[in-house]
């Protein structure tokens, strides 16, 4: 089911009396969810994600705007109205019911006629236990699992009303290393399976690109960009955006326009045409000094920087670190906001890597330019 | 790696030491005494060992009338005071403002001592020459007769007792059941709110199970301190509880022990060890029962 936020907006009054103003949690929101659809929230720990999802359960009311299935407006709507299936955090299996007891529980408040008999149920929840693959545990109870095996039947509890949306908060972050990527990709396929459109919130950028069709960045209750994984992280919208997506994080320096050419400190690396009907166009022909300089932040993701003795970048080289297929190297650079550039370069590549300096071209496709005040994206082409 | 081991005993001294004297050396010596007859506290001596003591205890109606009393005692309040401690528990963990009034409000009981709680239930059930008592003129309102509750027919004495009982070990139950009800996370109940599930179903089907140990752990701990009670009794209806006929089985050991013939050890520690097996046996069956309905 297609589900629409329509400038959603979730106040909570402050918990420090003195406050009077109050925590918005979710602010504005409007975006839409394709049915049928795989869509990961991503954000910093306490940037709304969990708010909003309970907000789309029902569990919240929102303080304005108004919230869509379908065509249906269930902003008004109790939780228990809406048939959504949620899946906590700590799963929230009851601890004293066992296995199939927990699956066959949401069937047990059906009432009149949907009602169903204990033989109807005991079906229902063998079928989605098969579909999540615990059908042998349905006698045990919760403590007798594992977290990975918890985690399944929490999506069968979830799963078995058929709910038209299924809403998971923070799935893998009771899992280990291991077990998060295996689980990941099980949720993907019982996802594709159902067809159902499944919102997950998640502070984890891997995980939300791994397998989200679509994701949402949030920060401070804000909506940074929606998009495809591979879109937004070619194309964030923002310094925010471009920092948070990838491992290892984007590079960013201080460096400016001048001349149709990109500068880092002295060296000047690219051949660059900003694109002039960008957005905040007007106050950016006034940020031009008079020679037509502009000051930017430029990022730079670790896979852009091509090892080249002739290249413009140059880099005092720190160390270089093997992991195989790729070699990661760390040097640094004056005009570098962090502390250490982190390069991934492919190991056949680092031959002539080695010395004080290291030097690099970069790929055009691999940089990000950043207005330094508003940090906002600059698009720009190759001349 | 030997001298640890005596170590180890030198640690524990102190508490074999003071557990051996105050409690297991009077155990045994409870159990001789019952089996011992005649047993003269002053001379030391005793005229044979048998089962005279029991024979006595179970024939004498003042031990049957103390054996029925407590039974009715146990059995009227202990599953009252659970069941009232946890709707007002219900109440008190779904009301937010006032809470902590009602909290210090029911928890009044238990710091008060029952000597004085005793002279509160004096002056709404004693008659006197003055007024009949609280409860009395109610009764009067709506147009009943006098009912002498403390020295009046044994059924208002036995009614009188109860809600006492009640009311005074009601707010240990109430503190035990709302930290119990607070402890159940509250996603459980948003998970269950997610599925629509109706309130009574929550209740039965996800609070009260993930309460039961501590409502077991309540029966038992009821059923044991109800059959102990005495000073209760004595608040209410002074020290000679046989005439009143409101005696409970530790009243009648402590009247064996002290009473004013003064001191048949042998039958009180006969009537104590008949205690201990009733006590011993409902445990038991209270644990066997718990293991069955309470599940994790």
């Amino acid at each position: 089911m297609k589900i629409t936020l329509d400038h959603v907006t979730k106040r909570f009054p402050n918990r420090n009396k003195k406050i009077h103003e109050d925590v918005i949690a979710v602010n504005d929101f409007t975006f839409e969810i394709p049915d049928g659809k795989l869509i990961g929230l991503l954000g910093p720990s306490g940037c709304g994600k969990s708010t909003t999802l309970n907000l789309i359960s029902g569990l919240e009311m929102p303080s304005a705007g108004r919230i869509y299935f379908g065509d249906t407006d269930v902003t008004d709507l109790p939780a228990e109205n809406r048939g959504v299936g949620l899946v906590f955090q700590n799963y929230a299996l009851y601890p004293h019911l066992t296995v199939l007891d927990n699956i066959t529980f949401p069937l047990g408040n059906l009432r009149g006629a949907e009602k169903l008999t204990k033989e109807q149920m005991r079906a229902k929840a063998t079928e989605v236990a098969k579909l999540v693959q615990i059908s042998e545990l349905m006698e045990r109870r919760p403590s007798e699992l594992s977290g990975g095996q918890q985690q399944r039947v929490a999506i069968a509890r979830a799963l078995v009303k058929m709910p038209s949306v299924l809403l998971l908060d923070e799935p893998l972050s009771n899992l280990d290393a291991r077990l998060r990527l295996q689980t990941r990709e099980e949720l993907a396929r019982i996802q594709k399976e159902t067809g159902i459109t499944t919102i997950f919130v998640t502070h984890d950028q891997e995980e939300a690109m791994s397998i989200s069709d679509l994701i949402v960045v949030m920060k401070d209750g804000v909506i940074h960009q929606i998009g495809k994984p591979q879109e937004v992280y070619d194309k964030p919208c923002n310094l925010f955006v471009a920092k948070f997506l990838g491992t290892p994080p984007i590079n960013v320096f201080e460096g400016r326009v001048k001349g149709g050419k990109l500068y880092i400190g002295d060296d000047a690396v690219l051949d660059v045409k900003l694109a002039e009907n960008e957005a905040d166009g007007k106050d950016a022909s006034d940020k031009k000094s008079k020679d037509g300089e502009r000051e930017v932040w430029v990022g730079i993701r670790p896979e852009g920087f091509i090892p080249d003795e002739n290249g413009p970048l140059s880099c005092s080289l720190q160390k270089i670190e093997v992991m195989g297929r790729d070699t990661s190297v760390v040097s640094t650079h004056p005009a570098f906001a962090g502390t250490t550039i982190r390069s991934i370069i492919p190991s056949e590549d680092t031959a002539g890597i080695g010395g004080e300096t290291v030097r690099f071209r970069l790929k055009p496709a691999k940089v990000c330019i950043f207005d330094r005040e508003t940090e906002k994206t600059i698009e720009f082409t190759q001349p | 790696m030997k001298q640890s081991k005596y170590k180890g005993w030198l640690y524990l001294l102190p508490a074999i030491i003071f557990l051996g004297v105050f409690m297991v050396y009077p155990l045994i010596d409870v159990i001789v005494y019952s089996f011992e007859e005649g047993y003269n506290f002053v001379s030391q001596t005793s005229t044979g060992t048998g089962l005279y003591n029991y024979r006595y205890v179970l024939r004498d109606t003042y031990f049957v009338q103390a054996l029925k009393n407590t039974f009715v005692l146990v059995i009227i309040t202990v599953p009252v005071s659970t069941g009232l401690a946890l709707l007002i528990s219900l109440a008190l963990s779904s009301v937010k403002p006032l809470r902590n009034l009602f909290q210090t409000v029911y928890f009044l009981p238990y710091v008060t001592n029952t000597l004085a709680v005793g002279l509160v239930f004096m002056v709404l059930f004693k008659k006197t020459e003055y007024s009949d008592g609280m409860i009395n003129l109610l009764i009067h309102f709506f147009g009943g007769e006098t009912v002498d509750f403390i020295d009046g027919p044994h059924w208002a004495k036995m009614l009188v007792m109860c809600i006492y009982t009640v009311w005074i070990v009601l707010p240990f139950k109430i503190l035990i059941l709302t930290s119990a009800l607070a402890s159940v996370k509250e996603d459980y109940y948003k998970a269950a709110r997610v599925d629509g599930t109706r309130p009574s179903r929550i209740f039965f089907r996800i609070t009260l199970p993930m309460i039961s140990p501590m409502i077991f752990y309540l029966i038992i701990t009821g059923f044991i301190g109800a059959f102990k009670a005495y000073s209760d009794e004595v608040a209410l209806f002074g020290t000679d509880l046989n005439s009143a006929g409101m005696n409970t089985m530790v009243g009648y050991i402590y009247d064996m022990l002290y009473g004013n013939s003064g001191g048949y050890p042998s039958f009180a520690s006969a009537a104590a060890l008949i205690l201990f097996a009733v006590v011993f046996t409902i445990t038991c069956i209270n644990l066997m029962v718990s293991r069955n309905n309470v599940h994790y």
